[in-house]
């Protein structure tokens, strides 16, 4: 079947043209029309919006808004956003990241979502016409989701808070074995005193860690310290099995992933 | 389907078509204007087969729509060489046996572009990071990205 394109200057506009049937929202293109090269004929007409704030990074403090049409490369050379670069640099090649955009990120089936992971962790927020939710609640019903992402927003961690790590196979950019994103605030101790640990490829989309987290408060971040949580890291995965690695072997190896970040 | 106007620069001549709308870029370039430099090979973004500049950007043509590319500057393989004189990433990839098959060369060379334009004295990681979007399956890569060094010197040997 083939494609037509509709481009409107607003959100607004693109959002009531998507109400038609067969209709799907194009950012990048690296997710649709890759689909429709596949042969995706549930789709006959991409709408996309060039509404200037959906291409806007705005930073005030440690505030972040990223419109959903930024893509990777902006964000790996946005100045205030270098704890971010190498997540965002996770994502495909050179070429992908030039096209790959944040809101297409945000329902990029597993083994693909590298940086949604870093959202997730980050406890974002993801803005439409009907206001922000958790990124938490969005991820989980991103398919019955009819409304173009405007953008995301969260608070930048202080200095060494935030970490990622991407596993693959193929150096340096390949398809993910997993990734993991943390947020961790320590008290003056060391001790951890808030976590969020977000995974990729452990399902069929980025989910948390919260028995991980849960069993690092309190803890230092040493070999005995993060024992507890390494021996909950598997509670509630439920890994993809794909060309690049087995469900068993996603498992087997994250708690040897999760342990050289936080030992990091 | 009614077809739609499409109007950029392509290696720095301008270019009009009408073309069905949704078509790619890869498409409109091969299939209509003829210029088969980019190569199609799996049309999921995941080989540089296809990689083309637009605006100074790599982008790969194959997931690119040709109506998103109204007023841009297109650059392909085929518009590095002048007056008959190969590019000098060309020329290297030439002596430095860098291509076998050839399928993946035109993609290689515009990843290699951009690379060179902005980083013009680029270290060895910069040069495998640079590529790491483009697959070969013939060479096993280290020619090509000895060919992207030479490149790289010979460009500042000429402007010393």
């Amino acid at each position: 079947m083939a494609l037509a394109l509709q481009t409107f200057s607003t959100v607004k506009e693109a959002n009531a043209a998507l109400t038609v049937a067969g209709t799907r929202y194009l950012g990048g293109g690296t997710l649709v029309v890759r689909a429709a090269n596949e042969g995706d004929v549930s789709v006959s007409i991409l709408i996309r919006s060039t509404e200037p704030s959906l291409s806007a990074i705005t930073v005030s403090g440690d505030k972040v808004r990223i419109g959903a049409s930024v893509t990777m490369a902006a964000i790996a050379c946005h100045p205030d956003l270098s704890s971010l670069a190498h997540a965002a640099r996770a994502v495909g090649g050179p070429a992908i990241r030039n096209m790959a955009t944040v809101g297409g990120n945000l329902f990029a089936p597993a083994p693909y979502g590298d940086f949604t992971v870093a959202l997730l962790a980050l406890d974002t927020t993801v803005s439409t016409k009907d206001g922000e939710v958790p990124i938490e609640t969005f991820v989980a019903k991103r398919e019955s989701n009819h409304a173009i992402v405007t953008a995301v927003g969260f608070t930048l961690p202080v200095d060494g808070g935030f970490r990622f790590l991407k596993v693959s196979r193929v150096k340096p950019t390949g398809v993910a074995v997993l990734s993991i994103a943390a947020v961790l605030e320590q008290a003056p101790d060391g001790t951890v005193s808030s976590a969020r640990i977000a995974l990729g490829c452990m399902a069929d989309r980025p989910m948390r860690a919260t028995a991980a987290e849960k069993a690092l408060l309190g803890r230092k971040l040493t070999s005995d310290g993060i024992e507890p949580a390494l021996a909950v890291a598997r509670d509630g995965t439920s890994p993809i099995t794909d060309p690049i690695a087995s469900a068993w072997y996603r498992n087997e190896v994250l708690p040897v992933h999760l342990g050289r970040l936080l030992l990091a | 389907m009614a077809k739609v106007p499409v109007q950029f620069t392509l290696n720095g001549a301008e270019k009009a078509e009408f073309i069905d709308s949704g078509t790619t870029l890869l498409h409109a370039l091969r299939d209509k204007i003829g210029d088969t430099s980019p190569k199609g090979g799996c049309h999921q973004g995941t080989c540089g087969g296809c990689s083309v500049i637009i605006d100074g950007e790599l982008r790969l043509s194959c997931l690119t729509l040709a109506e998103t590319c109204n007023g841009a500057a297109i650059t392909t393989a085929s518009g590095l060489s002048e007056g008959g004189v190969l590019h000098p990433l060309q020329r290297a990839f030439l002596d430095a046996f860098a291509t076998q098959c050839g399928f993946c060369t035109p993609g290689m060379i515009m990843a290699a572009t951009v690379l060179l334009d902005h980083t013009p004295n680029p270290s060895r990681d910069e040069v495998v990071e640079a590529l790491s979007g483009n697959i070969c399956r013939c060479t096993g890569y280290e020619p090509i990205i000895q060919a992207v060094l030479t490149a790289a010197r010979s460009n500042s040997q000429n402007a010393a």
